[in-house]
C-alpha cells in the first residue's frame, strides 16, 4: 500500500512555551526497519490526546521513546513548559521523577503486594534507598492513598493482593498508581484492552475526570472508547503522523480509512475492486479494533 | 491476624536466642558428661557450622527470595570473609608452626623471606574483623555496580555471578596469589591469645555465630517491613513497573547485593575457626549451588525458610555422607527436584497445612483424656 503522506497537519499553538511535550524530527529504526519516521508531535498543557493507528504504526515505540526505555536515532523529545528537559538524555526513573507516568499495555502491578501497598510504593516523594529504609507513613500519605482508592473505586479491596484482582481492576489500579505519583504527563497504553463495556465506560469517565489536572496521552484501538474520551485525535501511520484533528473529522478522512481498512480491504478486493472513497464514513470500531484486543 | 504472625516471628527469634546463645553453651559447660542433657563439644561445633550456613542462606534469601536475584556466587563472599579472618588466624600461629618461622608455613615452603605488605595489617584482630565486612562488600559493590547498571538480569545475572566465583576459585588456587594455593589455610593455633580448641573459644565461637544469626534474622525481619523491603519485592515481581515509577532499581539492587555479601562474609568468618580450614574448594561454584538448594528446600522469600533449609540439608548431609557416602549428591539432587516439583514453597509451606492437623490432634487427645477422666470418675 503506497500512500503519499502530507506533512503533518497544523498543531503549533500560539505560544510555544505552553507545550508540555515537544517532539521534533524523531527517528527510530529497529534492525533497519524504520519504526518512527520524521515525527513531529506537540501537546498542550492539560490536554487529553488520543493516538490511534493500525498495528505497527509505532504507537508503543513512541511511548518507549518518551519514557526513555529506548533512545531515538535522531530528533528531540522535550518536556515541560519552555522545553526545560531533554528526555532523550535521561534514564527511565529520571524521566518519571520529572513527572512522566506510564501505564503499560498489559496491566503491570505488583501482584505480591496489597492494593494499598501498590499505591504506597507509587506515591509521590523521594525515591532514594535510605529514604525508603527509614520511611514512616504520614497521615497525609494515607489520605492521598484513600483519595486515589476512591477515584479508582477499589476502596473495599485495599488489603487484598493485587494479583487477585480482575483484569479490569488491575488496569484501574495501574492508573491509580500513576495518579498517586501525581504526574504532569500521563501516558496510557490501551487502558480499555480486555475490559467489559461497562468497565470501558468507567475507564473513560476516569480519564475524562483527570483532563485539565494532568496532560494525558491515550493510545487506543477501540473507536467507541476513543469517541467517548477524545477531544483531539492523532493518527499514526508507519511512524509518522497521518492526520490530526477532531474525532469526526479524522474518522471520515479517506486516507485514514484506507490505512485502517487497508488489509481488510485487500482481502475484500480480491473479487471486486472497491475504491477507498466508497467506504467513507464506515464505522471504524468493527474493523481493526477487534483483532488487536486481547481475548 | 497479621500482627499476631509478626509477634510469633519475634518470639521465634527470641527462642533461637535463648536456646543457641544461652542454653546450648550452658549444657555444654555445666551438664556432666554422660548425662543426657550434656551437649558434647563435637555436637556444639557441628551446630555452630550449621548456624554459620544458616546465615549464609539468609544472605542468599535476601537476594533470591526477596529481590529475585538468583546469585550463584554467594559462596565467593562467604569465602572472602573466611579468607580474611583466616589470614588473622594464620598470623596468630606465629612460631608454633611446623617450620618454626614467623611466616605461615605455605610461605616458608614457597621461599618467602618477608610477609607480603597486604598481609601485615592482619596481625590486628580488629582489622581482620573489619575486612570480613568490607572485602566482600567492596567486591559486591564494584561488581554489582557494573552488572546492575548494564541491566544484566535474570539468568544472565546468575551466569555472570557463577563465572565470577569460578574465576575467583582459579585465582585462589594459584600459589602466587599468596593465599595458600590449593591447600588454603589450616592448622590454626589461637585466637586473641586463647587456644583455638579450648573451651572458652569453642563456646565463644558458638555464641558469636548464634548472635550473628539472631542479628541477621532481626535485620531481615525489619527490612521486609520497611518501604525498602516492599520496593525490593516489587522489583522481584515487576522490575519495569518499579523503574517507571521513578525508582532507580540499580541502587536498590546494589544496596541489597552489598549487604548480602557482607552477611555472607560474616558467616564465612565464623565458619573458618570452627571448621579449622579454608581452601579454594569453598568458593567452587557447586558450593554456591548447594546454598541455592538449602534456600529452595527451606522455602525462599520467608524469614525461617533459609534457616530451616540450611540446617536440615546440612544435617542430612552429615548423616548421608556417613551412611551412604556414594549417594550424597544423588540424594541432594533428588531433594532439589522433589522440592521444585512438589513443594515449591519449601518445607516452611508445610506448616500452615500441618497446623490445623496438629491442633486437631491436640483437640482429639484432650477430648480423649476428658472422656477417660469422666469414665474413671464414675
Amino acid at each position: 500500500m503506497e500512500l503519499k503522506l502530507d506533512s503533518p497537519a497544523e498543531t503549533k499553538s500560539e505560544n510555544p512555551l505552553e507545550f508540555i511535550l515537544t517532539i521534533e524530527d524523531l527517528n527510530k529504526a529497529f534492525d533497519g526497519f524504520q519504526v518512527i519516521r520524521d515525527l513531529n508531535f506537540y501537546m498542550d498543557l492539560g490536554e487529553l490526546r488520543v493516538i490511534i493507528g493500525p498495528n505497527g504504526a509505532g504507537k508503543s515505540t513512541l511511548l518507549d521513546l518518551i519514557t526513555g526505555r529506548t533512545k531515538p536515532d535522531k530528533g528531540t523529545i522535550e518536556f515541560g513548559r519552555g522545553r526545560e528537559h531533554d528526555l532523550t538524555k535521561l534514564r527511565e526513573y529520571e524521566i518519571n521523577r520529572l513527572g512522566v507516568g506510564r501505564k503499560f499495555q498489559t496491566p503491570t502491578v505488583y501482584s505480591g503486594h496489597t492494593v494499598y501497598d501498590n499505591l504506597l510504593l507509587s506515591l509521590q516523594g523521594p525515591r532514594g534507598v535510605f529514604y525508603s529504609l527509614f520511611y514512616k507513613e504520614s497521615q497525609e500519605d494515607k489520605d492521598r492513598i484513600h483519595e486515589v482508592l476512591e477515584t479508582i473505586r477499589l476502596e473495599d479491596r485495599k488489603y487484598e493482593l493485587a494479583g487477585s484482582l480482575s483484569h479490569g481492576q488491575k488496569q484501574w489500579l495501574e492508573i491509580g498508581m500513576l495518579l498517586a505519583q501525581n504526574p504532569k504527563l500521563l501516558l496510557v497504553d490501551e487502558p480499555a484492552a480486555g475490559m467489559t463495556d461497562e468497565e470501558t465506560e468507567r475507564t473513560g469517565e476516569l480519564l475524562l475526570s483527570l483532563e485539565g489536572k494532568h496532560s494525558i496521552v491515550v493510545i487506543e484501538h477501540d473507536m467507541e472508547f476513543v469517541r467517548q474520551i477524545a477531544r483531539k485525535v492523532t493518527v499514526l501511520h508507519q511512524g509518522s503522523i497521518l492526520r490530526e484533528g477532531k474525532v469526526d473529522e479524522v474518522q471520515s478522512d479517506p486516507k485514514v480509512i484506507e490505512v485502517y481498512l487497508g488489509r481488510k480491504h485487500a482481502r475484500d478486493a480480491e473479487g471486486e475492486e472497491k475504491p477507498a472513497e466508497e467506504t467513507q464514513g464506515i464505522d471504524l470500531t468493527k474493523k481493526e479494533a477487534s483483532p488487536t484486543k486481547p481475548a | 491476624m497479621n500482627r499476631g504472625r509478626e509477634n510469633w516471628q519475634l518470639i521465634g527469634i527470641g527462642i533461637i536466642f535463648l536456646v543457641a546463645v544461652v542454653l546450648v553453651p550452658l549444657l555444654n559447660g555445666l551438664a556432666p558428661e554422660g548425662s543426657f542433657l550434656h551437649i558434647s563439644d563435637f555436637q556444639m561445633n557441628t551446630w555452630g557450622k550449621y548456624l554459620a550456613f544458616a546465615i549464609l542462606a539468609i544472605s542468599l534469601n535476601l537476594l533470591w527470595g526477596y529481590t529475585g536475584l538468583l546469585c550463584l556466587g554467594q559462596c565467593l563472599f562467604f569465602g572472602l570473609g573466611a579468607y580474611a579472618f583466616g589470614m588473622y588466624l594464620m598470623l596468630m600461629i606465629g612460631r608454633e608452626g611446623q617450620y618454626s618461622g614467623e611466616l605461615p608455613n605455605f610461605m616458608v615452603i614457597l621461599g618467602y623471606h618477608e610477609l607480603p605488605a597486604h598481609w601485615k595489617p592482619f596481625y590486628s584482630f580488629w582489622f581482620a574483623t573489619g575486612a570480613v565486612f568490607w572485602v566482600p562488600g567492596l567486591l559486591a559493590f564494584v561488581f554489582g555496580f557494573f552488572v546492575f547498571r548494564s541491566r544484566i538480569r535474570g539468568v544472565y545475572f546468575s551466569i555472570i555471578t557463577q563465572a565470577l566465583t569460578y574465576a575467583a576459585r582459579l585465582l585462589f588456587n594459584r600459589n602466587e596469589f599468596t593465599f595458600g594455593g590449593t591447600n588454603g589455610f589450616t592448622n590454626y593455633k589461637s585466637i586473641l591469645g586463647l587456644p583455638i580448641n579450648g573451651p572458652i573459644v569453642e563456646k565463644g565461637l558458638f555464641i558469636g555465630t548464634s548472635i550473628a544469626l539472631v542479628l541477621s534474622l532481626l535485620f531481615c525481619w525489619w527490612l521486609v517491613r520497611t518501604k525498602y523491603g516492599k520496593v525490593q519485592r516489587a522489583i522481584r515481581d515487576s522490575e519495569n513497573r518499579v523503574l517507571f515509577s521513578g525508582y532507580s532499581t540499580t541502587s536498590y539492587k546494589l544496596f541489597i547485593f552489598v549487604v548480602a555479601a557482607m552477611m555472607a562474609g560474616v558467616a564465612g568468618a565464623f565458619y573458618v575457626p570452627q571448621v579449622g580450614i579454608i581452601n579454594p574448594e569453598e568458593v567452587h561454584p557447586y558450593r554456591s549451588l548447594e546454598v541455592v538448594v538449602w534456600v529452595a528446600v527451606g522455602g525462599r522469600g520467608t524469614l525461617w525458610g533459609p534457616v530451616i533449609g540450611a540446617v536440615f540439608v546440612n544435617w542430612l548431609k552429615s548423616w548421608a555422607t556417613y551412611q551412604f557416602p556414594e549417594y550424597w549428591l544423588i540424594i541432594l539432587g533428588v531433594l532439589f527436584v522433589v522440592t521444585v516439583l512438589f513443594l515449591p514453597g519449601g518445607i516452611i509451606s508445610l506448616f500452615p497445612v500441618l497446623k490445623p492437623k496438629v491442633l486437631n490432634l491436640y483437640g482429639w487427645a484432650k477430648a480423649r483424656i476428658l472422656a477417660l477422666r469422666s469414665a474413671s470418675a464414675t
